[in-house]
């Protein structure tokens, strides 16, 4: 995925694969500028076509979405694929009370009266745990709490029992303790409505309380895919290992932390080779000049990074799961 | 700790009594009703030459604005601070002046905390200029720059050039070109990535070590306020509900509120114990009409009708260096959620 932009071409996803079934949650994690958001973007259709040029296929049981017009899109957008975005207040208009606002969800992909769209929106209101959803649909969205504004955009979400759900840092601008209630609450919905979800975040605590796939991505690349207990449990690609031991822990006071030296790369000019390269603590020679192929190594999940495989189990057991204090 | 003899004082470095802040809104069709906005509520602290103190809270607690007012950039409505010994809450702008140069602040937002117009050599040199200690400067700059991880040759380049982790390095040099003892830093760490977030972190930890300084440092995030805190305060609605060596409160925290967040954090371990987190009902309350007697029953697992409702918990010791407001105290940590909203489960009831 490029986008063309006045200072020149910003290469924003390179070589993405990834699939979802129905009751899984893929953790899509990674900093600033590593390509999640506007991943999401794209299978939404929400990327301005004349300045983005996307190449690959998006398949929504079957379906390649970059090949449908865009009112066969809108057909499926918010029907069958959803999504719920970081700041829940930028989400939702400031002058419609909140039921009004499901309700023309509702209408916009199915013929019900109005009175039928509004008893929809107070029963889904409900479903997410809003208290007196009755009359809380008759509020506008300032009268909302951050938490509960975000329960109303899950809502809407919900409005058509979608297949697909894709969350953009749903919690990150949330309070901790209202977090936890929102991590359950999209897990719940998961379970109750049989859809796969896309949980994007950069934090991986997040991500290892729900997600059953992880995948981690690095300057818009994938650097590590695969089931969630493999990838926290024997991390195999330098960046995720960095990302495991720089994150705080709650758990104990560390003398000093493990960052990773160095800053996120620039996508209008990615260094050459492997885009970790530059920050890597395990590069060898080639790094710079080869582009790491995204395969599986034996007995493991796929990554992209040039380390032989028995290299990188032997890190991961003697050195990383070590300092984390994951028992193997 | 090895601090230089010219910063040797006696007695905390600064310590805040009974403080109060109450913001007065317009409330109403035309504002017509007035109402009141308990921002901070009667909050005690000291914090201790060459410490770190943590101040830990969600949105609205009141730990920006404690933070405010232990600088003197807004008014209390009553209280003390006392900074080095002297009381400078009603000081004078012109009295605090030379104050302020012991006192600095690093903000949240690299982004918009420095003038974009501006190099990075006129925004570090700014203090020295404000302060009227222009010797040498572009040489003092130069070091700072060096001393907190960037280039010296940085010095005519604007903040845009530089990523977030960067900026950051700049507001930190800014912060200490003028020798402070006390640092104050509001949400330092919160807008990095997380791999640049340690560096900050780390970098903040060995000047403090270098320099002898003194830290408030404010967060939401539990997980970076262990980090660094030596003492923290876990601030709610307002008020402080626990306080304390950092250490004694993590290994087993005595008041609910601190309990629920600390269980709240998202762990990265999938091979834990199993331990269930606790998860509190709705949201924090207005301090427009903050909650009766503690406000924290609302949404407390342990809330028992008739006392938390009626009668204000107030700080009281469990241990050397650690009190906590609240009648019914967790007794073990950690404890289940099922545990925790049984609190006489295995004894008789506290008098």
């Amino acid at each position: 995925m490029r986008f063309r932009t006045r200072d020149g071409i910003v290469r924003a996803v390179s070589e993405l694969s990834f699939s979802l079934r129905r009751g899984e949650t893929l953790g899509v994690v990674g900093e600033s500028g590593s390509g999640k958001s506007v991943t999401s973007l794209a299978i939404m259709g929400l990327l301005n076509r004349a300045t983005t040029d996307i190449d690959g296929e998006i398949l929504f049981e079957g379906t390649d979405l970059l090949r449908l017009s865009p009112s066969e899109l809108r057909k499926i957008r918010g029907r069958d694929v959803s999504m719920i975005f970081q700041d829940p207040f930028a989400s939702l208009h400031p002058m419609y009370r909140v039921g009004a606002q499901l309700a023309e969800a509702v209408r916009a992909h199915s013929d019900v009266s109005k009175s039928a769209a509004w008893d929809r929106a107070v029963e889904l209101l409900s479903a997410v745990g809003i208290p007196n959803a009755k009359g809380r649909a008759r509020d506008y969205p300032h009268q909302f709490s951050g938490g509960m504004r975000q329960r109303a955009m899950i809502a809407m979400a919900l409005v058509h029992n979608p297949d697909v759900l894709i969350a953009d840092e749903p919690t990150t601008a949330l309070d901790v303790t209202v977090q936890a209630q929102i991590v359950e609450l999209i897990d719940r919905v998961k379970r109750e409505f049989d859809i796969g979800v896309i949980l994007i975040t950069h934090d991986l605590g997040v991500i290892a309380e729900t997600a059953t796939h992880v995948m981690v991505m690095y300057g818009g690349r994938s650097m590590e895919y695969g089931p969630a207990h493999e990838v926290f449990n024997a991390a195999q690609h330098p960046y995720t290992w960095g990302l495991l031991e720089s994150m705080p822990t709650v758990e104990k006071r560390l003398d000093a932390l493990v960052p990773i030296e160095g800053s996120p790369p620039s996508l209008l000019h990615p260094p050459s080779g492997c885009p970790f390269h530059p920050r890597c603590k395990y590069r060898f020679e080639p790094c710079d000049k080869k582009v790491p192929p995204f395969v599986p190594i034996p007995g493991g999940h796929p990554d992209a990074c040039l380390l032989p495989a028995e290299r990188k189990r032997e890190v991961w057991a003697t050195q990383i799961s070590r300092e984390l204090g994951v028992v193997p | 700790m090895s601090s230089p003899e010219y910063r040797a004082g006696h007695g905390p470095l600064l310590e805040v009594e009974h403080l109060v802040k109450h913001f007065s809104v317009k409330q109403g069709v035309f504002a017509r009703g007035k109402g009141v906005v308990h921002a901070v509520e009667d909050v005690s602290f000291s914090v201790d030459r060459g410490e770190t103190l943590g101040i830990v809270g969600e949105s609205g607690c009141g730990k920006t604005t404690t933070a405010r007012l232990v600088m003197r950039l807004i008014e209390p409505t009553s209280g003390t601070i006392r900074f080095d010994g002297v009381d400078v809450t009603r000081m004078s702008r012109r009295a605090l002046r030379p104050l302020r140069q012991e006192m600095q602040m690093v903000f949240q937002d690299p982004y918009s905390s420095l003038n974009p117009r501006k190099t990075i050599g006129q925004i570090i040199s700014e203090p020295f200029t404000i302060h009227h200690t222009t010797k040498d400067t572009k040489r003092r700059v130069q070091e700072l720059l060096a001393r907190v991880g960037l280039s010296p040759e940085h010095y005519n380049r604007y903040p845009h050039e530089f990523s977030g982790g960067q900026r950051q390095r700049i507001g930190v040099a800014r912060a200490l070109a003028l020798q402070p003892k006390l640092i104050v830093c509001d949400e330092p760490v919160s807008a990095l990535d997380v791999s640049v977030q340690a560096q900050i972190l780390n970098l903040l930890k060995d000047l403090q070590r270098e320099f002898s300084l003194t830290f408030i440092f404010i967060s939401h995030d539990l997980s970076v306020i262990r980090q660094i805190s030596d003492r923290i305060a876990v601030m709610y609605l307002g008020r402080v509900v626990e306080i304390g060596q950092s250490e004694l409160i993590y290994e087993h925290p005595r008041h609910p509120y601190t309990a629920a967040l600390l269980s709240a954090v998202p762990r990265p371990e999938t091979n834990g114990d199993g331990r269930r987190r606790i998860v509190l009902s709705g949201d924090v309350p207005s301090p427009v009409n903050p909650p009766e007697a503690c406000v924290f029953h609302p949404r407390c697992p342990r809330f028992q009708r008739g006392h938390c409702d009626v009668e204000v918990p107030l700080l009281r010791p469990f241990e050397p260096d650690h009190e906590a407001a609240c009648h019914y105290p967790v007794e073990r940590w950690p404890m289940t959620e099922e545990e925790l909203r049984h609190p006489f489960a295995g004894r008789a009831p506290a008098a």
